[in-house]
């Protein structure tokens, strides 16, 4: 084989190569990017029935509830708030260790039909300082919290909160929705 | 003192690295044999003071030595001596030491095995080497020092992330550093062939066994990560697509395709251009990786801290030393010219579409990772892209790749027919559609498992069947054949033994996908059925550990009222520091693993407290590790083949460069 002809072989199987790995990226993608979804986002769109996405912010003080089974198998209840709004949540599984009242949390999962969002996983945090950058993220954009001002205030007092003030006490109750 | 010491040896070794990538590349460039002559003991000496450096760090760690920051931060005295000792690279600052210790290694070796090396190619290898060890050594020093004293010392350290307390941190990172430095060797070499503008057989006989040779520490040091993560984290699986685990699979992918072009380069001297492309490409993936794990734009257990000022130094590396060399490598590489010519169905051409196909499942891999990083810094939109993406879009390409492995080492160099090496193999393909059928009757419509075990068997098989050929089974006498078998070239039996390790990790990919799981609360006398087994709740009680608590539950495994299987699965809970960790029971056996994790405790509508449970079942899933290991063992033999121990074409260059200048 001459070496002209050689090279065109091996530019058409670059080409080949290049080119299936392109097309199966962008199938691919189309099926299965997840969005990351905040509270506030869910009440201002309802999410697309029947497709996954993620649901971060922080779980709210007081509602963590282990009672219950949801398909069978041993459920938990809590509710996930920005602040602004809430969401509430079952999810039937073990919980990763550093799942706790008043923290962030991601979780992945779809929007059942009565408003309630049933995870699938609860992803895990690796260390107790970290919060997800998704959740800050989402807490910074209801106006709750800035990051510059310290830790996250108690949720709590989150419906009351003044941006420009690092905390205030809770004085009304959280606004619920889907109870 | 003695961090003062330690640091004063990092310095140093900056130094000596200043002039390991100076007078050699110098010399080299102007053919003075007395400044290349240099690099060798500068490269020696810059081992021993970065060894000297982590030595101290260590101490400190050893006994606790509180007014070192670093120790503060990550360590506690109420810890086991071997945690301390691991725990000197369980945090930032010590695992870069680890990683230039690694490096400084690989290049003492590269001028202590390297006498051979016609000396201004080992100038230029070193001198590059030493330029990659400057820039890390001063990312240390300027901006993640690990001596950092502070005053008034604490009383005590802040603990190490208990999810790090285990015997894998004194393994896994070492063998993933060997892995990803192994490549910054061939990374110099390819370099150095570009600067010098020439590629033969000799550069192939000296890139393979680095490439081999990172190649089998990086499976190592994958697999063990991934089955560190299976055990420790609870979860039930063995790798999750999370970035940091595919920051190490994408040079691996690039390793795998540099590993088989080398063999081209080496034997046949076609794809050269091609090689040295992949080897920058390797490194520049392994930098890439160190870029997306130290930097802390990705959240894992693996990103010790975020620190703004480290990530822009870093990704500074990364652009100069990738960026150069792809600069250099559009300059140079027009130059070399490809010598052999082969025809499309040959063993080249086998690994010509071995290459494409992993260079594409790099890509993918590539894209898949980087893409919401991007989109979050260039839009702000959050998204992720998980295991369904990287599954369906890397499968249809490793399909064709598996089924290559197989046929492609039976095809002949240059030139090669494939109907017979497929009349060969078609007692394999009739086993591979054996599994298909026997999975889909047995296991029910688990389609892409059915594929799995079809291409492991598919894999077995067709090395078998290589060997065999080679060693004439069939064609002369058994005795004949066996004395055959045994004189092979070990590279012979190394490829053979690494396809049929990749064939027994696909074994247990392919089980791990009819795995089952079940979610259960079980109140203490309680039992539930689950995978066959009668699975008893004994009891839960509260145990003591050396610095932490825990609650253990035990487990009775029945089968028949026999028992199996006692399983103790528990929730440590460390004071220093606050975290829970969940620590899995795990029961191997060949066949399958059983694998429970204990839940939270609740009580029930009587307010009897139950205790949820979750309990898998894996089958076959210690074969994806016992493969991996066997895929490594296959690259270590194949290090010791004659044709690499003894490197003939170097020495007898040399020897006739030595009878020109006498």
């Amino acid at each position: 084989m001459t070496r002209k002809k050689r090279r065109l072989y091996i530019l058409l199987l670059c080409g080949i190569g290049l080119g299936s790995a392109t097309a199966l990226t962008l199938t691919a993608f189309q099926d299965n990017l997840v969005f990351f979804r905040s509270p506030s986002d869910i009440a201002r769109e309802t999410p697309p029935a029947g497709r996954a996405f993620r649901l971060g912010g922080l779980v709210e003080e007081g509602s963590v509830q282990r009672q219950g089974e949801h398909e069978g198998r041993p459920a938990i209840h809590f509710r996930v708030t920005d602040g602004a709004n809430t969401v509430p949540v079952v999810f039937a599984g073990v919980l990763p260790d550093l799942f706790r009242e008043g923290q962030g949390v991601v979780t992945q999962g779809m929007m059942g039909p009565d408003g309630v969002f049933r995870a699938r996983e609860v992803l895990a945090r690796h260390d107790e300082t970290y919060m997800p950058p998704e959740v800050a993220d989402a807490l910074k954009r209801s106006g709750h919290w800035n990051p510059a001002q310290g830790a996250a205030p108690a949720p709590a007092t989150w419906n009351t909160l003044d941006p420009a003030r690092p905390a205030a006490p809770a004085a009304t109750p959280l606004p619920r929705s889907g109870t | 003192m003695i961090p003062e010491i330690g640091h004063f040896a990092l310095i140093l070794a900056a130094m000596l690295a200043i002039a390991q990538s100076g007078v050699p590349l110098w010399g080299a460039q102007r053919g003075d044999s007395r400044l290349m002559g240099v690099a060798a003991p500068l490269a020696m000496a810059g081992f021993v003071a970065i060894a000297i450096s982590f030595a101290a760090l260590m101490w400190a760690y050893a006994v606790n030595d509180t007014t070192v920051v670093n120790v503060v931060a990550n360590s506690h005295s109420a810890k086991p001596m071997l945690f301390k000792l691991t725990g000197t690279w369980g945090n930032h600052e010590g695992s870069m030491i680890l990683w230039v210790m690694v490096l400084a290694g690989c290049s003492a070796a590269v001028a202590g095995f390297g006498r051979d090396l016609p000396s201004a190619l080992q100038a230029r290898v070193l001198g590059v080497l030493g330029l990659i060890s400057l820039g890390f050594l001063a990312f240390i020093l300027m901006t993640s020092n690990p001596f950092d004293r502070v005053w008034p010392p604490p009383p005590d350290g802040q603990g190490l992330n208990p999810l790090l307390q285990d015997i894998g941190l004194a393994i896994h990172p070492p063998l993933l550093y060997l892995g990803y430095v192994g490549y910054a060797v061939t990374f110099a070499f390819a370099v150095a062939a570009l600067i010098e503008g020439r590629v033969d057989a000799a550069w192939g006989r000296w890139v393979r066994p680095w490439s081999l040779a990172a190649w089998s520490f990086l499976t190592m040091g994958i697999s063990i990560g991934s089955w560190w993560a299976y055990y420790e984290l609870g979860w039930g699986g063995y790798w999750f697509w999370d970035p940091v685990e595919n920051a190490s699979l994408l040079p691996w992918l690039a390793g795998t395709a540099l590993l088989h072009s080398a063999i081209v380069v080496e034997k046949r001297e076609a794809l050269k251009v091609w090689t040295v492309l992949l080897a920058l490409l390797a490194f520049a993936l392994s930098l890439l990786g160190t870029f997306l794990v130290r930097s802390g734009v990705l959240n894992s257990v693996h990103s010790f801290a975020s620190d703004p000022a480290r990530g822009i130094f870093i990704l500074c590396l990364l652009g100069i030393y990738v960026a150069g060399a792809f600069a250099l490598f559009a300059w140079r590489a027009p130059s070399m010219a490809p010598a052999g010519v082969f025809s499309p169905i040959s063993r080249e051409g086998g690994i010509v579409l071995n290459n494409l196909l992993l260079c594409s499942i790099t890509a993918v891999v590539f894209v898949g990772t980087l893409y919401p990083l991007f989109l979050d810094l260039l839009t702000g939109q959050m998204i992720s892209v998980g295991a369904p993406f990287f599954n369906s879009a890397t499968a249809p390409l490793a399909l064709p790749l598996v089924m290559g492995m197989a046929v492609g080492p039976m095809l002949a160099w240059k030139r090669a027919a494939l109907w017979p090496v497929l009349q060969r193999l078609w007692w394999a393909a009739c086993m591979a559609m054996l599994a298909f059928i026997l999975t889909l009757t047995l296991a029910g419509w688990h389609v892409l498992s059915a594929l799995g075990f079809a291409c492991a068997f598919w894999l077995i098989c067709g090395a078998a069947t290589d060997i065999a050929d080679r060693s004439g089974v069939g064609r002369t006498s058994l005795g004949n054949a066996w004395n055959r078998a045994r004189n092979l070239p070990r590279a012979a039996w190394g490829a053979a033994i690494a396809h049929a390790g990749m064939g027994v990790t696909i074994l247990g990919v392919a089980g791990m996908g009819l795995a089952t799981e079940k979610l259960v609360a079980v109140p203490p006398g309680g039992s539930t059925q689950f995978a066959g087994y009668e699975w008893r709740l004994e009891g839960v009680r509260d145990f003591m550990g050396p610095n932490f608590t825990a609650r253990k539950a035990t487990i009775t495994v029945l089968r028949d009222g026999q028992v199996v299987h006692v399983m103790e699965p528990s929730k440590r809970y460390f004071p220093i520091g606050g975290m829970t960790t969940t620590e899995a029971a795990i029961r191997t056996s060949p066949a399958r693993d059983l694998y429970a994790v204990l839940g939270e405790e609740r009580p029930n509508e009587a307010g009897v407290a139950e205790a949820v449970l979750r309990l898998h079942d894996n089958p076959l899933a210690p074969w994806i590790w016992i493969g991996a290991g066997i895929m490594s063992l296959g690259a270590g033999l194949s290090l010791t083949d004659r044709r690499i121990r003894i490197a003939a074409p170097a020495r007898r260059r040399k020897e006739t460069e030595a009878e020109a200048t006498a």
